[in-house]
């Protein structure tokens, strides 16, 4: 392979970078992916895969709202491997406190067009038999769905090749910026505009960018066809794993296409090894077993851990880097690169294109950091 | 309260027995687990109606005159920190703590894809005697043998004694290495007793080199097999195909704890120590060697690991003996070209993720299949097809995580409590 000029190169064959390629391509760019690895292997394979609409703040709300419906759109062209399945979330509230939560929840995604559904302690527990008794009810989101990453991202990229994108895997990228990515083999790529979407690890590639790992552990049962409905996530999440300093566990459970479980979840900062850390998972699983007992009894066939990309706001980093003028950055998507990775594909090509965007873009862009950083 | 040996030995085949007796015999408090309802492993493994055979029985009587503390019906899935391994056992978790580890965790069959061989009735060789040995009945039922290794004979052999008709056994390797095989048998007068002994046990079946399996038919289960056999195709009713590949070894605790792995091998010295000091391993893991290796090395390493070098080399001019009959098997049982073009678009190559061999092809490595087809990432976690797509495709297995073997979620979310009670044991002895 030779030395080649692109219009478009995206460092990162996540989900993220996928989606970017295609949304390049199909407006007839030159476009090229690099990954050191394979389609869909970094945070896009160790995830969990939701699609969900979140009201951490309104500019996340919009974000996942309106990939939310790209997704919709997108869902009957999805090859069936990528097993979308509109499961709904449903927030589950252990406490009179949390049912507080559940109506605020409920007002808000009301209040913004997305139907919700208050469910008292019966109808959770006939939505979801296997969660233990006295919890106090929850929130269904029906709209929200899961699918299988590593597939979605292979089905964004196939396309962007049928648009003529060329991906390049395997190699490891050494440096980018000034209208250049060069590859650690010495093969140089030469573009206007440069994509980082190496998610936990963009800001090894762009220093200055204020993107942390944050480390996650997931666990996969067996096949229990029937065991679980719904996307279950308990509102003690707003109370733990949104808490930005600490480690921390939360009870999410998501049931795949195939009967398996997927359990989790913990945050980690400051964890940067690969290997599975025993006290998280020991944390972790305990937690899953206090809303879901019988899921001890399941049989756990795989654990594994991933990296998030996190920023400081919990909001990703979608637009031109202050820094490079040919740099551009998606990265930064923390649990949420599933969902708005279509979107983020859709702002920063209307960046760069000269188009409206659909909803307001000034949270996302990167400018906004070092503006965060002149206060602190 | 983890239970604390000074060795401890995980797997309880040949090369554990021995290993286990061996390092016993100089007062070391041992243990040995197993994740089998008894000791014997695959090849002692007997049923409840069979006496013990010879060179079993002997083996077996040692373990008894020895104080080794015997885990069956246990499972070890991690290692959380160095010296200590977490097994399954029940309905219990057990916490082992060990100062030295023998690894004798024996190998399992290749499969590897051919049309049907997934319908009901096609096994694996030694899963099929397995079965017949848990009381599966046999007799009458027409069973053809077909793949490649020592094992196929054993099987036959086994299967015809308890009634079995067997129309033909199928070995892929040539008639021109099997006959260099033969040769070198005749050196050991053991080996060469054995050779005569399955040659009796098989008198009047056919068998047929140049020959291996092409496509099972039938529809609720097996009813034919189509055999390839000096380039020419035809098909054999039967009621079972007992199909296998020759070995490979179970290598994943071994990888798991950071031992070296070389060549799909466990890395051990001429005393079977392995990259990590304290861990010991023995047997099939470190090469497919049967039986006579498997029982010395385990000596090695029991001997070794409980400080009896000079015992321990020893024994090391036979242990060389019987690897120069490992290396003869590895050559003459190698798999053979041809096999890599039997799998059709739509044979089965993962059967807990029901991946066909068309979704494989279009993938450049293991872990990119993985990923994105899934395979390898059932229950088995990659045991089956981890091996026949590394011949297949020629990819290389990936890194081991825990937990080696699924477990119940409830085991791994259990807190380790309390110190080993060897501590408490040195401290008085202080």
């Amino acid at each position: 392979m030779a030395n080649a000029t692109y219009d478009v190169v995206i460092v990162g064959a996540g989900i993220v970078g996928a989606a970017c390629a295609n949304e390049f391509a199909r407006r007839d760019m030159r476009v090229a992916v690099v990954d050191r690895e394979v389609v869909g292997s970094g945070a896009t394979g160790a995830g969990m895969g939701h699609i969900v609409v979140m009201d951490d703040s309104e500019a996340q709300f919009a974000l996942t709202r309106y990939s939310q419906k790209l997704w919709q759109v997108l869902r009957n062209e999805l090859s069936a491997d990528v097993e979308y399945d509109q499961c709904g979330t449903i927030w589950v509230a252990a406490d009179e406190e949390e049912m507080g939560e559940v109506t605020r929840k409920h007002d808000f995604y009301g209040d913004r067009g997305v139907a919700t559904e208050i469910l008292d302690a019966k109808r959770l527990k006939q939505s979801e038999p296997n969660l233990r008794d006295g919890l106090q009810g929850g929130l269904f989101v029906p709209e929200d769905a899961v699918l299988y990453p590593p597939c979605a991202a292979r089905f964004l990229m196939h396309r962007a090749e049928q648009h003529g994108a060329k991906v390049i895997l395997g190699a490891s990228v050494s440096t980018l910026g000034q209208r250049r990515v060069l590859l650690s083999d010495g093969l140089q790529l030469t573009a206007d505009i440069i994509v980082n979407a190496a998610g936990a690890w963009s800001a090894e590639l762009t220093p200055g960018i204020d993107v942390k790992k944050r480390k996650g552990h997931l666990v996969i049962t067996d096949r229990y066809p029937g065991f679980l409905r719904h996307q279950l996530v308990e509102l003690g999440y707003l109370k733990s794993a949104h808490s930005v300093a600490t480690d921390s566990v939360a009870f999410n459970v998501q049931p795949r296409r195939t009967g398996q479980i997927l359990i989790g979840s913990s945050r980690q900062f400051g964890a940067e090894h690969k290997e599975a850390d025993q006290a998280m998972i020991v944390r972790m699983l305990q937690r899953a077993q206090e809303y879901m007992p019988c899921v001890g009894q399941l049989s756990a066939i795989r654990m594994w851990t991933g990296f998030r990309a996190a920023t400081p706001d919990k909001l990703p980093l979608i637009g031109p880097w202050p820094g490079d003028k040919s740099v551009f950055l998606a990265t930064g998507h923390e649990g949420l690169g599933i969902t708005t990775s279509l979107a983020t594909a859709r702002i920063l090509v209307d960046q760069i294109t000269g188009t409206k965007p659909e909803i307001p873009i000034e949270p996302y862009l990167p400018s906004r950091a070092s503006k965060e950083h002149a206060h602190v | 309260m983890p239970q604390s040996f000074d060795i401890l030995v995980i797997g309880g085949g040949p090369a554990g027995i021995a290993a286990a007796i061996r390092a016993a015999e100089s007062g070391a408090n041992t243990g040995i687990v197993d994740d089998n309802a008894a000791l014997g492993g695959q090849i002692w493994r007997r049923a409840r109606t069979e006496s013990v055979a010879e060179p079993a029985a002997e083996w077996h009587q040692r373990l008894q005159t020895t104080n080794v503390s015997v885990l069956c019906g246990t499972r070890v899935f991690d290692q959380p920190e160095p010296g200590l391994l977490l097994a399954e056992r029940h309905n219990d978790i057990l916490q082992l703590a060990y100062q030295k580890l023998v690894l004798a965790t024996g190998a399992r069959e290749r499969f590897l894809p051919f049309p049907g061989w997934t319908l009901p009735n096609v096994m694996g060789a030694g899963g099929l005697q397995a079965m017949v040995k848990a009381g599966l009945p046999i007799r009458d039922k027409r069973v053809i043998v077909a793949g490649t290794g020592p094992l196929l004979l054993a099987v036959a052999a086994y299967l015809r004694s308890h009634g079995a008709e067997i129309p033909i056994i199928c070995e892929q390797a040539s008639w021109g290495k099997l006959a260099r095989f033969g040769l070198t048998l005749l050196a050991d007068r053991q080996k060469t007793t054995q050779a005569r002994q399955l040659k009796r046990d098989l008198a009047g079946v056919p068998f047929a080199a140049n020959a291996w399996p092409v496509a099972a038919h039938g529809h609720t289960a097996v009813q034919s097999l189509t055999i390839m056999r000096n380039g020419r195709s035809e098909e054999i009713a039967c009621d079972y195909v007992a199909s296998g590949f020759h070995l490979v070894p179970n290598t994943e605790l071994a990888a798991l704890l950071g031992c070296q792995i070389r060549g799909g091998f466990v890395h051990v010295d001429h005393l079977q120590r392995t990259s990590l000091p304290n861990v010991f391993c023995a047997g099939e893991p470190t090469s497919i060697g049967g039986l006579e290796l498997s029982l010395i090395e385990g000596e090695i390493a029991g001997l070794a690991a409980s400080d009896r070098v000079p015992e321990a080399q020893r024994l090391v001019a036979d242990r060389k003996k019987w690897a120069r009959f490992a290396r003869r098997l590895d050559r003459t049982f190698s798999l053979r070209n041809e096999l890599r073009g039997l799998a059709s678009p739509d044979t089965i190559v993962c059967r807990c993720e029901d991946v066909p061999h068309s979704r494989l092809r279009e993938h450049g490595s293991w872990r990119a299949a993985k990923l994105h087809t899934r395979c390898g990432m059932g229950p088995c976690q990659g045991r089956i097809c981890g091996p026949a797509t590394e011949f297949l495709f020629r990819w290389s297995p990936d890194s081991v995580r825990p937990p080696v073997f699924p477990v119940r979620v409830s085991s791994l979310s259990a807190e380790r409590t309390g110190q080993p009670e060897h501590t408490k044991h040195e401290e008085a002895n202080r």
